[in-house]
């Protein structure tokens, strides 16, 4: 294979990479800011970021989208879909982000219906 | 360009074969379609662990007080950071992954080789990471009791609010209890492995012993477990039923019984996905060594199974997020 074309800025062109070696390890260096990130969050827990938003903590929404944004960055750098077709690209992300959501959404919505019935329920389940 | 086919005229030569859709190989594109299929499974499996945590959201384990060991640091409450290294690790690994990937497309064989040891490495590291986490969850460290309604007891002092383990306090009551054992059984049957304690051992050290408290399963508002008085601990040691001691599919001493089947069943399928890279990569590797891409004359296969390998990281980044930090 003669040499593919990469495509050398992230962040939406606000940092360019001269070569694709270097942009690996650029990506690395994010990747490991957003887990140190995680991490210290995780070990600390604010108690300002404990409070409610939409039935869950909003610590718990930092680290999810965080997680979004490492998957992104190793789907789109370390698995050079930046450097595919975007037909391809489409038809790879397209049904894990439309399916998974949805299953997301209807199992925990279930979920959570479940314990509704388990805790006003006339039947005790801790004895 | 890696083939010499060349549509002479391209609108009649689109069906008969030879051409690249989307500009992808067909391995590559395989690879890709396998990793959406496994992605959803992946994903069904980790939404079924958070239909369960919702189902039971006031009294689910929570991951720091469960997963706090440490390598060489013995008795050290050490939460996430072995898991935080695991992570790092996988990411690295992953790095040289693409460096090796990298270098195949500028046909540097004896670069693609070092790196895609170097990842190797890395997995077979995680790998004894997670077996190592693994013996940790199983031995267990303090013990609990379950009652008869299923729940978890644990045990605290209640002066210093640390864990107290069931050998520490549990008292010495000679009896002649013996493992049944299909021998001796009229039918085949045999029964599991007796914990070191009965329950008359432990509720009677538990009585003998002011400063113990009961810690039940029960997440307060701010999203501690509730401890009982020592009024209400004396209350609930009494349904006792079994003595639990480290974990396995049937029940386990940090709580909830799904919680371990979930941790087996997630981290194990994906344990097994960083094994099956592991050796995927070192059959590549011994390909490259002896030059099979080389002759073939493009590095493509490296960039395949870079491919899963990312893949298996990427799971990685989502089971920590769910199973350790959120």
């Amino acid at each position: 294979m003669a040499h593919v074309a990469h495509k050398l800025s992230i962040f939406r062109g606000l940092v360019t990479f001269k070569s694709n070696q270097q942009k690996i390890w650029g990506v690395l260096i994010f990747l490991s800011i957003v887990t140190i990130i995680e991490v210290v969050l995780g070990i600390i827990k604010p108690e300002s970021l404990m409070s409610s938003f939409l039935h869950m903590k909003i610590i718990n929404w930092i680290f999810i989208v965080l997680t979004i944004v490492k998957a992104y960055y190793i789907a789109w750098d370390f698995m050079h879909l930046r450097d595919e077709k975007s037909g391809l690209t489409g038809s790879i992300v397209l049904p894990l982000v439309i399916l998974i959501p949805y299953l997301a959404f209807i199992l925990l919505v279930e979920g959570n219906y479940i314990y509704d019935v388990m805790f006003e329920g006339f039947v005790s389940w801790n004895f | 360009m890696s083939t010499t086919t060349v549509p002479t005229s391209t609108e009649d030569n689109v069906w008969s074969g030879g051409n690249k859709p989307l500009n992808s190989s067909y391995g590559k594109m395989m690879m890709w379609f396998f990793i959406v299929s496994d992605a959803l499974t992946f994903s069904g499996f980790l939404v079924a662990y958070g239909f369960s945590r919702f189902k039971n959201i006031d009294s689910w384990p929570i991951a720091d007080e469960v997963f706090t060991h440490f390598p060489f640091l013995h008795g050290v409450d050490a939460p996430m950071y072995y898991v935080a290294l695991m992570t790092f690790i996988l990411i690295f690994s992953s790095v040289t992954m693409v460096i090796a990937v990298d270098a195949g497309h500028h046909m540097k064989k004896t670069k693609v080789a070092v790196y895609m040891l170097l990842t190797i490495l890395g997995g077979a590291v995680f790998v004894g990471s997670q077996a190592w986490e693994w013996k940790n969850f199983i031995n267990g460290e303090y013990g609990a009791v379950e009652t008869k309604g299923g729940q978890i007891l644990q045990f605290l002092d209640a002066e210093t609010g640390k864990r107290v383990a069931l050998e520490d306090f549990a008292a010495t009551i000679p009896g002649d209890r013996v493992q049944h054992e299909s021998k001796n059984g009229l039918w085949f049957y045999e029964e599991a492995e007796l914990p070191s304690f009965t329950v008359q051992e432990v509720v009677t050290g538990f009585v003998n012993h002011e400063n113990l408290v009961v810690k039940t399963e029960q997440i307060d508002e701010s999203g501690h477990k509730i401890v009982l008085s020592r009024e209400g601990s004396l209350q609930k040691i009494n349904q006792t039923q079994y003595v639990v001691e480290g974990a396995n599919l049937i029940r386990n001493e940090y709580g909830n019984r799904l919680f371990a089947d979930f941790f087996f069943f997630i981290t194990g399928f994906h344990g097994f996905h960083v094994l099956s890279g592991v050796i995927i990569n070192c059959i590549i590797f011994f390909n490259v060594l002896i030059g099979t891409y080389e002759r073939r004359g493009n590095y493509e296969m490296v960039e395949k199974v870079g491919l899963y390998w990312h893949f298996v990281d990427l799971v990685w980044v989502f089971v920590f997020t769910f199973f350790y930090l959120v």
